[in-house]
């Protein structure tokens, strides 16, 4: 196989719209998807309709988060003491440079060529890999998914099935050429066992291993990773020295809240009753396991977030990534058209704050708030509403250039705010409009063809011509009420 | 009963008959209805695009016009959602303690039309008759924010003559979302796609629905394509066929 080749994360150089807009043309991409959202969510609906108490987990998941984000200074430096107390090494990254350079850095002190990798979002979103490749160490992903991305040179696109868009076919002509296995098969075994015996030399000989995590557990000072393939247990019991790299929203209080996500957290992302492993280890014990363990927390853009009252529920999610599988934009486009590691309703939430609103600025648009997420989520972080909140931002941010102050989207809202504050106004533009609108009427009665941005509505749709006498009109004339009637009659 | 009907801006303009039609099917239960001239919009748009200090004048108009109304009925569940949903944060975020205290009292006197009936006043048989293949689309609000559940529906049941249709994929978006539409025309083009296809499967003749919002997004497709569906409110349906109902 050939060396992996360095390539660069280039992340938000489109908007949502352009990228979908590609993204749509891909009908091998959407059947995949489509295909794999069905069975996922289908299944995640039979086995949370199994426990009688699911809203109520739901909404003890949600507590237990909020909670954890309301006091995070006080559990995270309990995790940090416990962590300690039981051998392991807590770093502190307060961007993504600063957690690549003390990864790198450990792996260097323990002269490490190659790391072994689970599945990480959280690497994914600090760029790790490319900066190991950069500095010569070979980063292997071990997650079948993750292995698949690497190998495919491509991105993930969704953070449960990172190679969600993918299908058998097309992995198994990844493996037949990287992995040299002209008369590889194409059915699931086929592929495992490929995947099995390519990876297994390398758990053996490997050093250095590095992780994410799923949680934090701030009483014991403990790490906890759920996973399907077992890939997992073998990087965190093997090798010498572990590494996980977790973001600082992900401590939870106690040892005991895992009941709840235990339960929740399977369900939600792949439908699963119980994920197949279960890790939880705390520090360093003799003759079992790693000799050296690191936690590098990271905050990367994460902090400011919290101090947004009507945003910080963002940083409750627990990247199940039921979300995704429950979004009917999703399901149209995939996770490659958020341009961001964090696809789906809760990417479009948390990659533009991540990045300050500097990036990722469409993505709030993104959603018919159709509400669909907030439905499925099992920390009930209310996406919609939060994606009302970051539109505000943007149009506020928008209206402080000239641009966006005189751009048509300002304009033509600043009118419709003006007409919707009095009915005379507004019964005055729907007779203008009833005017106006002849221009653009076919004969048939129907609008075919709108300019500006409303051709966006007129390219797949028509729209019917708006009638001659508006209720309003009909009211008066057929039951003579004038204004100001109503609220005396009331009175009265 | 006295009602007080709350048009919305885009069935006042759009979907009058939609109007005439509620009129018509609260007048035949006895009910009193009072059109208040003063009122314009929900705020909804403005709201959801992100215009949010442009909103709250228009909800302050609405709660004014409003306030002493006994029963505000709403043909259309997105408005109503937009009501129970963010009235009292975008009262709150301006500051303004009386309108919050407004709203509050307000909102609990305002029903979505089919809620009305069902929930507010017990009725599901209003009497009806309409011999057509019709299904049913749940819109987004109607499902996650107001919950009617199978009122829609229980509705629908009891209209004589009616066969109703069941859709496949009834949980999922038409691909409307306001403003969304526009700003994402091809990946709401493509939800809409899918959302016709499954209209389509179904057999109806008619598609009906508790908002103008999502059938105006279906009928703009199913013109387009020229299919002979129609589209129809739920209210058109229930304000059909009275003559034959009374003399059954």
């Amino acid at each position: 196989m050939s060396e992996v080749e360095v390539r660069e994360i280039a992340w938000n150089t489109r908007d949502f719209p352009e990228a979908a807009k590609d993204l749509l043309e891909n009908s091998q991409t959407r059947r995949n998807v489509r295909h794999a959202t069905n069975v996922i969510q289908g299944k995640r609906n039979k086995v949370a309709a199994e426990l009688p108490d699911w809203e109520d987990l739901r909404e003890a998941g949600s507590e237990v988060r909020a909670h954890a984000l309301r006091h995070l200074d006080y559990y995270l430096t309990q995790f940090e003491e416990k962590c300690t107390k039981a051998g392991g090494h807590v770093h502190w990254a307060s961007d993504a440079a600063e957690a690549n350079r003390i990864i790198l850095g450990l792996v260097q002190k323990h002269e490490a060529k190659e790391v072994i990798k689970i599945k990480t979002m959280t690497s994914e979103e600090v760029g790790l890999n490319a900066h190991l490749e950069k500095n010569g160490v070979r980063p292997i992903e071990t997650d079948l998914a993750e292995l698949i991305i690497q190998l495919g040179k491509d991105r993930p696109s969704h953070f449960v099935a990172p190679a969600l868009h993918v299908n058998r076919q097309q992995v198994r002509a990844m493996f037949q050429r990287e992995m040299n296995l002209p008369d590889l098969g194409e059915e699931p075994e086929d592929l495992a066992t490929a995947a099995r015996s390519y990876l297994r030399e390398k758990f053996l000989r490997v050093k250095v291993a590095v992780s994410g995590g799923n949680f934090l557990i701030a009483d014991t000072g403990g790490l906890c990773i759920l996973e399907s393939e077992g890939n997992g247990r073998m990087c965190l019991t093997l090798p010498d020295v572990l590494i996980s790299i977790v973001g600082i929203e992900k401590v939870i209080p106690s040892f005991r809240d895992l009941e709840i996500f235990l339960q929740t957290v399977p369900r939600s992302a792949t439908g699963e009753r119980m994920n197949p492993y279960n890790s939880v280890w705390t520090g360093v014990h003799p003759g079992d396991g790693p000799k050296e363990f690191h936690v590098v927390l990271l905050d990367n853009g994460r902090s400011p977030i919290l101090a947004d009252k009507e945003a910080s529920q963002t940083l409750k999610c627990v990247r199940c990534a039921a979300c995704l599988n429950a979004c009917p934009v999703y399901h149209q486009t995939g996770g490659h058209a958020y341009e961001s590691v964090y696809a789906g309703p809760i990417g479009a939430i948390l990659t533009p704050q991540l990045n300050s609103m500097e990036q990722g600025r469409s993505l709030p648009y993104a959603s018919s708030l159709c509400g669909a997420c907030y439905e499925v989520c099992p920390v009930k972080i209310n996406i919609p509403e939060v994606l009302i909140h970051l539109r505000g931002k943007v149009v506020r941010e928008d209206q402080a250039t000239l641009g966006g102050k005189l751009g048509l989207w300002n304009i033509g809202m600043q009118a419709a705010a003006f007409l919707f504050k009095d009915s005379d106004r507004l019964a005055m533009a729907e007779r203008v409009g009833r005017v106006g609108q002849k221009v653009f009427v076919s004969k048939n009665g129907f609008i075919e063809a709108l300019p500006l941005m409303l051709s966006g509505w007129t390219q797949t749709r028509d729209l019917k011509a708006m009638p001659a006498q508006s209720f309003r009109e009909w009211w008066a004339k057929e039951r003579g009420a004038t204004k100001g009637n109503a609220a005396k009659d009331n009175n009265g | 009963m006295r009602i007080s009907l709350f048009i919305t801006c885009y069935n006042d303009a759009l979907f009058p008959e939609t109007g005439k039609a509620v009129v018509k099917v609260l007048e035949r239960l006895g009910h009193e209805i009072e059109f208040r001239p003063e009122q314009t919009c929900c705020g909804q748009m403005h709201w959801n695009t992100g215009y949010l200090r442009e909103a709250v004048p228009i909800i302050r108009h609405f709660v004014k016009v409003y306030q002493g109304a006994e029963t505000v009925v709403v043909p259309s569940s997105s408005c109503v959602a937009m009501m129970r949903d963010h009235y009292v944060k975008a009262a709150e975020m301006d500051g303004d303690a009386k309108l919050v205290a407004d709203v509050e009292a307000l909102l609990p006197r305002v029903y979505e039309f089919s809620e009305f009936l069902v929930r507010g006043l017990g009725v599901e048989d209003v009497g009806a008759s309409y011999p057509h293949k019709v299904t049913y689309h749940a819109s987004c609000h109607s499902m996650r924010s107001l919950h009617l559940g199978d009122i829609p529906i229980r509705l629908l049941k009891k209209v004589r003559g009616l066969a109703l249709q069941p859709i496949q994929d009834i949980q999922e978006c038409c691909g409307f979302g306001g403003t969304f539409a526009i700003k994402n025309a091809d990946v709401s083009s493509a939800m809409l796609a899918d959302k016709v296809r499954n209209v389509l499967n179904t057999g109806a003749e008619v598609c009906t629905a508790v908002d103008n919002s999502c059938l105006m997004h279906l009928y703009g497709s199913l013109h387009r394509q020229r299919t002979f569906v129609k589209t129809a409110h739920l209210a058109e349906i229930l304000a059909s066929g009275y003559g034959e109902a009374v003399g059954a």
